[in-house]
């Protein structure tokens, strides 16, 4: 097959983030150990050539190999928001694996090649192709899961992941050779025509959709597909779980969007139910479940299942064939948004945690967090800032969020499921707020008082204040992030 | 972008009044911990000052917004920075200018641990509180409504009793269950009138059909009515309260429970005049319940703070009864009954706490016999407790007064059961008075009982002024609600007449209506 040179510049972002992956990976054997932070910030330095290729060149739609890879603003989005968060996640595991012992530099090169995986996600207009993508984001992902080598939870984590990953993958590679033989073609297009034209009386169609669905409900960590994530997220490395909720998170939305309106976009009345059911289950298992942790990341797991369901509303309402116009754009912007938000809060917490890991102390359990206020009154501030924002309370990022989110969802019509997105929102704040109470309200026992060391290395540093400011810039000033979010929102 | 100029020499007085405090709390996080009372204290004094100038400049002949200002924030969907105040909101504002400076006073020496995080809550409070009484655009009002419980849950939870942490958390969550509604409701009135625009006085000249209207009106009291708080969702009122340190207890007595009864002005009434209309014998009735219940739960109590918690549960009703009244006399009594209730319940919840720091107990059995021992503080108690029966020539009667009056006008029934509230009132006002002051001081409390500071003294005076002034010319306060209290009552009345036959009970015109209220005022008189 032959291709016009041409479209490697279209993919020149991958091929950016592939050669740099490589580049690590090949010098790390002969690269001196005090040197190793240089391939770290190298990562960097390739992901802020991405992040400049990429918003250079946002606009039109660009199709690329046959219109098997798409650019256009949508995928763009994702892209730039995923730069983002690998190159925090980066950032805070330069001093993280320091404190964990584990400091080996493939750790970059297997994050950039997941990085790259996730592009291809956001960026594929064939199903093959994105199913590539989730292959490539998820096999250094199990690697990352279990870095902490030495660690029984750790390679626990990897295992689950893997095989919980494998299976969903199979679902997913099931789902597109189905609709292969319903429509001939793998291509996103040729897919919407085929159904078009059939609908879901060809059982074929009907089955592809939902296998789709099952497996990217996986990916997204939607209940009742919801099953690994606990686990995986509390045995993983801290700065790797941060990655994984929000980046791997975000990737798979992003192509599920995609998929279900570009491909399966005439079937929309059939596949809304489905999703809104998933939407409704996840909610609610997200936030009861997380009431009752004691591990905080254990918790945060939770709350990111909770986060998908909030960001499924997008879907529900980009799919929801309502009563006023622009309800399909107004839905894909403010999961985009939503999920933009999510990164920036869930970074942020996560960070917290893994600066917590000092010493002999994991970092991650509740009582780690005691009196925390009084000794590390900035830390403090942080996390409250975050949690406050996850709960979605004003003046934060998390409350524009939902607040775009439920305008979505009034705006198509579904008043209901605003009242009990708003409901579990305030049910979240009980287990948000336990950690403030932890932090700010309960005495240190002297030991807790003496391990006060924290791993603050000055990259986390610039993660938290990066985190915190965006939190609090776009609670207070949203104006600029909702522009650009319904600006690359699908039509 | 700023679409309107601002009024009265255009300088954003609004704006200053707001984020001074956030600036002060912002500016406290760099200062040393043994600095953070002066500076806290010289910030909030600085607002009082720079809400000085609404009182002076503002123009009682209007139901217009005044000092308002309006800035683009975001723009598509249209969410505003829009600030005003009309004569509803001002008095709110000045009540809490005054007393947050108040609060810092009375944390002077009981607050001794965190205390720059305490001036920082603290102001962050007045910036969220005063915020809600000016926001004119509804996600502007939902944003400070919502900041408001990060500061209080913090104040509550850190700086408490021994059960602070339960309080703390109840109270948060009672709060932001109630408010999730008030945002959906905010969004579909958003979606269904239709202009794009999320300001109050857009959507308040919208009109709703009347199914929709029903639900909103429920969604709104459900925000409402937890914060004010109405019976049945008052049961977080009586342990947050306990347990807040003494200038918490005040900003939820005198700011925080404001809030709720100011939503049910601007939202609920001008709104949905319908379902006002509709439902508010429903409210009636809660109210009335809630001042015979709140009264006879007061008569119970043995903890200070619990009594005059459950007073505030039923002086509030008379400001829900009053509001539901739908007549002028009726709401301007409540907006008064709002304003004495923050002074006098402030003052009482003062006045505990600077006993609590002398004998370190709230129980009324530890705490008598204080009139030998301690005869300034037992007179300045004795005031507000008075006031809070409201005797006539204190602030209390005049709201109380014009709450019934308007009451009788409408509901016979439900001002009977209202005043018999106000006989109740007297009784655990009294009785709780004549264990406190009067009697043999507790054996092994006597040593600690010493009187007021001049500081102490200094805090409790200006309140007792207010006191007094109010109850024996409330005139300036009147005059400054007129406008915006009858433009309100109109809009329920020409609901009314549109709707069927008759009206039975119009509102008094202007001029009698200020004639009666002359009236109440020379009444109050001794």
């Amino acid at each position: 097959m032959t291709f016009p040179l041409a479209d490697l510049v279209t993919i020149l972002p991958e091929l950016i983030v592939v050669v740099a992956a490589c580049l690590v990976l090949a010098l790390e054997p002969i690269t001196p150990p005090r040197r190793k932070d240089g391939l770290a910030w190298m990562s960097v330095a390739a992901l802020t050539a991405c992040f400049i290729v990429t918003a250079s060149g946002m606009g039109d739609r660009v199709g690329a190999f046959g219109n098997l890879v798409v650019v256009d603003a949508y995928a763009s989005f994702w892209k730039l928001l995923l730069y983002v968060v690998s190159g925090l996640t980066i950032l805070l595991s330069i001093g993280y694996l320091k404190e964990e012992r584990i400091d080996l530099a493939e750790f970059y090169g297997f994050l950039l090649l997941s990085l790259a995986g996730m592009m291809v996600m956001v960026s594929g207009a064939d199903l093959l192709v994105i199913y590539l993508g989730t292959e490539l984001m998820s096999i250094p992902l199990y690697i990352l899961a279990g870095f902490k080598r030495f660690e029984a939870r750790s390679i626990e984590s990897s295992a689950k992941y893997f095989i919980l990953g494998a299976f969903s993958s199979g679902l997913l590679l099931y789902g597109v050779s189905l609709i292969f033989g319903a429509a001939g073609s793998t291509r996103l297009a040729d897919i919407a025509a085929a159904v078009a034209g059939r609908g879901l009386n060809d059982p074929l169609v009907l089955m592809a959709m939902m296998l789709l669905i099952v497996g990217f409900g996986f990916k997204v960590a939607a209940v009742p597909f919801h099953m690994w994530t606990p686990d995986v997220y509390q045995g993983a490395p801290t700065s790797v779980t941060a990655f994984m909720a929000v980046a791997s998170k975000a990737a798979s939305f992003g192509a599920l969007l995609r998929v279900m309106l570009e491909g399966f976009g005439g079937v929309r009345s059939n596949w809304t139910g489905l999703i809104l059911g998933l939407c409704l289950l996840t909610l609610m298992l997200g936030n009861l479940v997380a009431i009752v942790q004691t591990n905080v990341k254990r918790m945060l797991a939770y709350s990111s299942i909770a986060h998908a369901g909030y960001a499924l509303i997008g879907l529900v309402v980009a799919g929801w064939v309502g009563t006023n116009a622009g309800t399909v754009s107004q839905g894909t912007s403010s999961m985009m948004l939503y999920l933009a938000v999510y990164a920036l809060m869930t970074v942020g917490a996560f960070a917290v945690i893994a600066i917590l890991r000092r010493g002999g102390v994991e970092g991650d359990d509740l009582d780690d967090l005691t009196g925390l206020a009084r000794q590390h009154k900035g830390v403090a501030l942080l996390m409250l800032l975050f949690m406050v924002s996850l709960a979605g309370i004003p003046p934060t990022a998390g409350f524009i969020g939902k607040l775009y989110l439920f305008m979505g969802a009034v705006n198509a019509g579904l008043t209901w499921l605003a009242v009990v997105g708003l409901l579990f929102a305030a049910v979240s704040a009980f287990y948000y707020l336990r950690v403030v109470m932890v932090m700010y309200m309960r005495e240190p026992s002297p030991e807790q008082a003496r391990a006060t060391r924290l791993a603050l290395s000055p990259t986390a540093v610039i993660v938290l204040a990066f985190a915190a400011a965006g939190v609090v810039i776009v609670g207070v000033y949203p104006g600029p992030l909702v522009a650009f979010t319904s600006s690359a929102a699908l039509p | 972008m700023t679409d309107a100029a601002t009024a009265s020499g255009g300088f954003p007085w609004l704006t200053l009044i707001v984020f001074l405090p956030l600036a002060g709390a912002t500016g406290l996080m760099l200062v040393q911990d043994t600095m953070a009372r002066w500076v806290a204290l010289g910030v909030s004094l600085l607002v009082f000052l720079a809400s000085l100038p609404l009182w002076l400049l503002f123009d009682t002949s209007t139901a217009a917004m005044q000092f308002v200002e309006t800035h683009q924030w975001v723009a598509s969907p249209s969410i505003r920075y829009a600030v005003g105040v009309d004569g509803i909101s001002l008095p709110l504002v000045l009540l809490t200018t005054i007393l947050t400076p108040l609060c810092i006073a009375v944390s002077w020496a009981s607050i001794r641990t965190r205390v720059k995080e305490f001036m920082i809550s603290l102001l962050v409070m007045e910036t969220a509180t005063v915020g809600v009484f000016v926001a004119l655009d509804g996600v502007l009002f939902y944003v400070f409504w919502e900041t408001m419980l990060i500061p209080m849950y913090l104040l509550i939870g850190i700086w408490g009793g021994p059960n602070r942490v339960y309080a703390a958390i109840k109270f948060f969550l009672y709060t932001l269950a109630g408010s999730v509604l008030l945002l959906v409701a905010l969004i579909v009135l958003y979606v269904y009138a239709g202009e794009q625009s999320f300001d109050l006085r857009t959507l308040s000249q919208a009109t709703y059909p009347p199914w929709l209207q029903a639900w909103l009106f429920w969604a709104f009291f459900a925000a409402f009515a937890v914060k004010v708080p109405m019976f049945p969702f008052h049961t977080w009122l009586p342990d947050a309260h306990v347990e807040a340190p003494t200038a918490g207890s005040v900003i939820l007595a005198s700011v925080l429970l404001k809030l709720g009864a100011y939503g049910f002005l601007r939202f609920s009434l001008p709104m949905l005049p319908d379902a006002a209309q509709q439902f508010a014998a429903w409210v009636m009735i809660l109210s009335v319940v809630a001042i015979v219940y709140g009264a006879c739960m007061a008569l119970a109590q043995s903890d200070l703070k619990k009594l005059i918690a459950y007073s505030s549960v039923s002086h509030m009703g008379f400001v829900t009864l009053g509001i539901f009244v739908l007549n002028a006399r009726g709401i301007e009594g409540a907006i008064l009954q709002m304003v004495n209730h923050g002074i006098t319940t402030g003052a009482l919840f003062l006045c505990v706490g600077i006993l609590y720091e002398r004998t370190h107990s709230r129980a009324i059995v530890d705490n008598s016999g204080l009139a030998r021992p301690m005869p300034l503080y037992a007179t300045f108690l004795v005031i507000f407790a008075l006031s809070s029966v409201g005797l006539p020539g204190m602030n209390g009667f005049v709201g109380e007064f014009l709450v019934l009056l308007g009451a009788f006008a409408e509901h016979k029934l439900a001002a009977t059961g209202a005043a018999l509230g106000v006989i109740l009132a007297a009784a655990y006002i009294l009785w709780m008075l004549q264990r406190v002051v009067y009697g043999e001081p507790a054996p092994h409390m006597a040593s600690k009982l010493r009187d007021l500071h001049w500081c102490e003294t200094g805090m409790l005076a200006p309140l007792a002024f207010l006191v007094f002034w109010i109850g024996l010319y409330p005139n300036p306060m009147l005059t400054v609600m007129h406008a915006s209290v009858d433009r309100l009552v109109h809009r329920e009345a020409s609901v009314v007449s549109v709707g069927d036959g008759p009206v039975s009970s119009l509102p008094a015109s202007p001029t009698t209506q200020s004639a009666l209220i002359a009236d109440a005022g020379e009444a109050g008189r001794p």
